[in-house]
């Protein structure tokens, strides 16, 4: 071959070298915007949730079990760190939540009051966003991970420091957890 | 599975569908505007060209010297028009049509406006986008639609009926649908389709007027001769008169294959394609013409706000002008979605 044609061959996957490169580095970032997103959302939840329990706990006298259950689940996901602790405890308050809310419909009352029918349609809106957040962020790792497992990307992704990301798995607690007795008592 | 045809969409596959390569479809969008600008406004010149040559006697083998118009102004005109219209369309497309279908901007605040804009905050964050800029149209018939001109500058619009008549489910999968034409930029195509489709009739109109007036004026000017005159002048002349037929073909054919792909990737968002075709069911029920929507805006809708029957049809007709796929075949098409999931 001649010298022009090395030159071009050379430059060509230099070229795409740096493509790859710049790809991986921006799935990465959207990884980790996605993250971001559904850390904002669970803060959220965090933060309505003592206020559901609040406006509730007059009309459910006999149902502190659930009330407590759903506020111990609050603290342990508050304080869970890393994103296999994290949706294990998240996924463990979504089945909290998912329970009290359940258990609300028997209180006639409740659907009388405003404020606890605006914080309930706020906490199922917040449920949706983690869920949303979430599919948007599995759907991210999906593909960043792709990416670096693709050839020939596989062969230099480590050693550029690229490592797979974690997928944020909640419905594995979910399974894990006994489901919440909603027969009346 | 049912087995598609193969002009349509790909089917989903499986419950967790692979990450579509929303990139591509995002430049593949793209490259068809800038194809259908191209298009219109090659038409729009050759629309002008014709009036230099037949009413403004330009002729390109005379020179200046010899008494010949020196451009094509007529040609220029329509092509500056064409691609001001454009450009306005682009920047500005999204109010005209909010104002022309009297839609409101919804106060965050309001409490009866609270699960709308949970919905779109679910909606905006399940595809990755920025939060849309949300109104409210005040009609008892239920429809909506998308408009803006990128995910950053983007609108969505919904009409009180719509509200009123969708369960949470229901208005999740319409609010998919409209997110999807944000994601996909087909809402920075119809608007600009939109535009140029104006620019042509009003155009196609002022030749058609200069032209009876033109017959009683006796014009020698530099008329191309001969049959190759003949025939342009022909061509020129049924080009005229169909421009509006031709404007609305071209646009038709760009909003009709949308709808499924947004009908799919909305299903995508919210991973229950059920809410959709309920809500598609609903508004079949319910097709009394949406009297709010002016009707250059009918293609950006979810459902056609004219109710005219071609939009049900299938054929060389409905292809010709239908704005959206019947709506049978949409639903059934997200029944098989949702079979498989």
């Amino acid at each position: 071959m001649s010298m022009t044609a090395w030159v071009i061959l050379l430059a060509v996957i230099v070229g795409i070298a740096v493509w790859l490169y710049n790809s991986l580095v921006e799935l990465r970032n959207q990884v980790r915007n996605a993250w971001a997103q559904i850390d904002v959302q669970l803060k959220r939840r965090h933060d309505l949730i003592p206020n559901l329990v609040e406006a509730v706990k007059g009309y459910m006298q006999h149902e502190r079990e659930v009330l407590q259950r759903v506020t111990e689940a609050r603290s342990r996901a508050m304080a869970a760190s890393g994103a296999a602790q994290a949706g294990a405890a998240e996924g463990q308050l979504s089945q909290a939540v998912a329970g009290l809310l359940a258990v609300m419909e028997r209180y006639p009352d409740l659907k009388a009051n405003q404020n606890v029918l605006a914080l309930q349609e706020e906490i199922v809106s917040t449920e949706n966003r983690i869920g949303f957040a979430r599919q948007l962020y599995n759907d991210m790792v999906a593909r960043y991970n792709t990416r670096q497992q693709v050839f020939p990307v596989n062969l230099a992704a480590a050693a550029l420091g690229f490592a797979p990301a974690e997928f944020f798995q909640m419905d594995a607690a979910e399974r894990a957890v006994p489901r919440v007795d909603l027969s009346p008592r | 599975m049912a087995a598609n045809d193969p002009a349509g969409p790909p089917a989903p596959k499986g419950a967790r569908p692979a990450p579509r390569n929303l990139f591509a479809e995002q430049a593949a969008n793209r490259r068809t505007t800038w194809l259908l600008i191209g298009v219109f406004v090659l038409f729009l010149a050759f629309l002008g060209l014709g009036a230099d040559l037949f009413l403004l006697g330009y002729d390109p083998t005379r020179s200046l010297a010899r008494g010949g118009l020196p451009i094509p102004i007529a040609a220029t005109f329509a092509t500056f028009f064409g691609g001001i219209s454009a450009w306005m369309g682009y920047r500005f497309g999204d109010r005209a049509v909010l104002a022309s279908s009297h839609a409101r901007p919804v106060d965050p605040n309001d409490p009866n406006a609270r699960v709308l804009m949970n919905v779109v905050t679910e909606m905006a964050i399940a595809s990755g986008l920025p939060m849309p800029k949300v109104h409210v149209i005040d009609d008892a018939d239920p429809n909506a639609f998308a408009t803006g001109r990128d995910p950053d500058h983007a609108s969505i619009a919904v009409t009180t009926g719509l509200l009123m008549v969708m369960s949470r489910d229901e208005l999740q999968g319409v609010i998919a649908h409209e997110m999807s034409h944000v994601r996909n930029y087909d809402i920075q195509k119809m608007t600009i389709v939109a535009a140029l489709l104006g620019a042509v009739l009003l155009l196609s109109d002022w030749a058609s007027r200069v032209r009876l007036r033109g017959k009683s004026e006796d014009d020698d000017g530099g008329r191309v001769a001969g049959p190759l005159g003949l025939v342009i002048f022909i061509v020129w002349l049924v080009a005229i008169l169909l421009a509006p037929l031709i404007g609305n073909l071209l646009a038709t054919a760009v909003s009709r294959s949308r709808e499924y792909l947004a009908d799919a990737s909305g299903a995508e968002l919210t991973r229950n394609p059920m809410g959709l075709a309920n809500a598609l069911r609903k508004l079949e029920a319910a097709t009394a013409p949406t009297v709010a929507i002016a009707r250059g805006t009918a293609h950006l809708c979810i459902i056609d706000p004219l109710a005219r029957a071609v939009n049900e049809k299938e054929g060389l007709v409905a292809d010709l002008f239908a704005t959206h796929p019947p709506l049978q075949d949409r639903i059934a098409r997200l029944e098989a979605m949702a079979y498989q999931s």
